[in-house]
């Protein structure tokens, strides 16, 4: 049963109504919840359709008839089959663009896999596995090739980690702040456990020559994909990835490997991974020269920015959401961070000049998504969401004034300002600038 | 890297114990009605962890594509602008302007002039530091119906083509991989590095 609210709970902590954060724990309170664009079309939709015998909840047809038989393979409710990915506009050809994860319909930190964004150049390619092969070769003292078997019977590690295109979020850089779900404008991220063989393991087989720091990473897409990467960095924490959430990863997210860089920005999570050139220099591939870098106001440009810096979002209430009048919701949102764990994900509903800190729900994990939450109090008034992740090296995500002062506005790639919503008298929310 | 191979050494030790029972048909037969699919119980890695095949220099040179700034990498050939303009016309303008300038994909003309916040324009010209990149990318991404279709000489007249059009060669010059390793790009200083020192 929820407890009444007394007024000492509802006191606020900081402006625009925002509680302790704690107070859900502590009172077990009932909340309201921005409504998602889904239940608004649905409710629409029913109170158009009319139905010949509304269910009785108490009595539901379905508690008096054997139900649907086993499946081999699950799929969602056929309630849910509004949250799917959003298919960012392909060009010519087709098989080169980008889909969104529907951050704003998704909970917890786990990315279902079907739901893992993508960026793929031309196509995924149908790869047979069993004529798929890892090569290691360069500066090695044995120039290696591994059967996808063979990978798979190496010891293993799993590690939660989120990718992140380093073209997440880029519309933040317009001079107009873009109107789309959460997930439509910051979605190019996403969250899985990946388990594989820690490619330390693989280089060391091969004997990597003192001389060598770096290694091209190749992928078995139409284009052979190519990149440049430290050897340090996959020395240090990078495998080869043959699970995701449990099961082989599926061919959009790079059947049957892939390689994971933790951390690191998507394009260096080289997918369908089929060869690593072990050697002295970049080899300065298009996708680390013409794109991928980042312009400056002074000309010059940022070359290997491979860390995701902290950012965060609040994907309840959010865009394409409506909120249900004055009452008490809980904020929900995530964080993450490419140097390491979150530390604190700070609150604001006066678009910053005051902040609350949110609770931070366990797990909290390195280079992971962290689910975070804060209680707020919403009288009706219009009002300025924002959310601000500080990781455990002390970075605090900036405000967007502050990065595009930095940065100016040619960057394209590494967005991570703060994000502001817009939340108006009538309930609905929209991105705003502030 | 000694914690994992311990870890190595004892999957060994476990895998061998299964590996009595499983020995050769280890078909999992489905439970009451139909078979799944087949699921062998594979050894796990020997204790020096020996399971790549080792590569000759004839398999090697299969595989490797990686060209460098330096022109290592770039394989025998050559063509000139003139000749490339016809393969540009016939394989690429469809997607990239009849001129370069850009249509549903990217443009690839641009001034030979590194980028400036009246200008940042990010096509070949102004920002590419390297030649050899256009070369590369070429072959092994475009056109996007046929990767890999061009040959070395189409490649490398294709490539001269794009280098004429920004102005950064002569219409005349044939492009192979002395010469192009030798183009040095007008925005070849244009870049810090962040994450990884030089
Ligand atoms: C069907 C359309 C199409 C055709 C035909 C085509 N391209 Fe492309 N090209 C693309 C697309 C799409 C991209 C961007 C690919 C990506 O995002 O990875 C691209 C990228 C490029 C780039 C990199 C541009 C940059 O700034 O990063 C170059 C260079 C290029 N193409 C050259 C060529 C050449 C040379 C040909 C002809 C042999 C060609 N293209 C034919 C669609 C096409």
């Amino acid at each position: 049963m929820a407890r009444k609210l007394a007024s000492e709970d509802l006191t606020p902590v900081a402006g625009g109504g925002l509680l302790h954060r704690r107070l859900f724990l502590k009172a077990g309170l009932v909340l309201a919840t921005a409504q998602t664009a889904t239940s608004l079309r649905a409710e629409e939709v029913a109170a158009t359709t009319p139905r010949a015998k509304p269910e009785d909840p108490a009595d539901p047809s379905w508690i008096h008839k054997p139900g649907l038989p086993f499946t081999g393979y699950g799929t969602p409710s056929k309630y849910e089959k509004h949250v799917v990915r959003n298919i960012g506009g392909n060009r010519t050809p087709q098989g080169d663009g980008v889909s969104w994860t529907p951050l704003e319909e998704l909970e917890g930190i786990v990315t279902p896999s079907g739901l893992h964004f993508e960026r793929h150049h031309d196509g995924v390619p149908d790869i047979d596995p069993a004529v798929h092969r890892l090569v290691i070769h360069g500066l090695v003292q044995r120039p290696l090739e591994f059967t996808v078997a063979n990978l798979l019977r190496y010891p293993m590690r799993s590690r939660f980690l989120f990718i992140e295109c380093g073209g997440n979020s880029n519309a933040g850089w317009h001079e107009e702040p873009i109107q789309r779900p959460a997930g439509s404008f910051h979605g190019l991220v996403s969250c899985s456990e990946w388990t594989g063989v820690p490619l330390s393991l693989l280089l060391d087989e091969a004997g990597v020559d003192p001389k060598a720091s770096w290694v091209i990473a190749e992928g078995a897409d139409a284009g052979l994909l190519n990149v440049s990467l430290p050897l340090s960095k996959l020395m240090d924490d990078a495998m080869v990835g043959l699970y995701q959430n449990g099961e082989r990863v599926r061919p959009e997210n790079g059947y049957p490997l892939r390689l994971i860089v933790p951390g690191w920005e998507g394009i260096t999570n080289v997918k369908w991974l089929r060869r690593l050139h072990v050697t002295d220099a970049p080899a300065m591939t298009r996708n680390e020269t013409a794109k991928y870098t980042e312009l400056l106001p002074s000309g010059k440009a940022r070359m290997f920015t491979f860390v995701m810096d902290a950012k965060s979002l609040i994907t309840s209430p959010s865009p394409g959401q409506k909120m249900h009048g004055a009452n008490v919701y809980e904020i929900r949102g995530l964080a993450w961070s490419g140097r390491g764990k979150i530390s604190k994900v700070e609150v604001s509903a006066d678009g910053g000049k005051s902040w609350a800190e949110a609770e931070l729900q366990d797990p909290v994990m390195s280079q992971c998504f962290t689910r975070f939450r804060s209680p707020w109090a919403w009288d009706g008034k219009a009002a300025l969401l924002k959310s601000r992740a500080t990781d455990e090296t002390g970075y605090v995500q900036p405000e967007r004034d502050v990065l595009i002062k930095e940065r100016g506005r040619e960057g394209y790639f590494h967005y991570n300002a703060i994000v502001c919503w817009a939340v108006d008298e009538d309930g609905t929310i929209s991105h705003v600038y502030a | 890297m000694s914690m994992l191979r311990c870890v190595a050494a004892l999957m060994i030790a476990v895998s061998v114990a299964s590996l009595a029972v499983a020995e050769e048909d280890t078909r999992v037969k489905g439970h009451i009605d139909g078979a799944h699919g087949s699921a062998a119980v594979e050894p796990a890695a020997s204790a020096n962890m020996r399971l790549g095949t080792p590569l000759t220099s004839d398999d090697i040179a299969k595989w490797d594509r990686t060209i460098f700034p330096d022109g290592r990498g770039l394989p025998p050939g050559r063509g000139s602008a003139k000749e490339g303009r016809v393969i540009y016309e016939q394989k690429c303008a469809r997607c990239h302007g009849e001129h370069g300038e850009g249509g549903t994909s990217e443009e690839l003309v641009s001034g030979p002039t590194p980028p400036s916040p009246d200008n940042p324009s990010k096509a070949i010209g102004s920002y590419w530091p390297y030649a050899t990149t256009i070369f590369d990318f070429v072959r092994r991404s475009m056109p996007p119906a046929a990767p890999g279709s061009l040959s070395a000489d189409e490649t490398y007249a294709v490539t001269a083509y794009l280098l004429a059009a920004n102005a950064i060669i002569p219409e005349s010059a044939e492009m192979n991989a002395e010469t192009l390793a030798a183009v040095r790009m007008p925005n070849r200083d244009g870049f810090i590095w962040i994450d990884v020192k030089k």
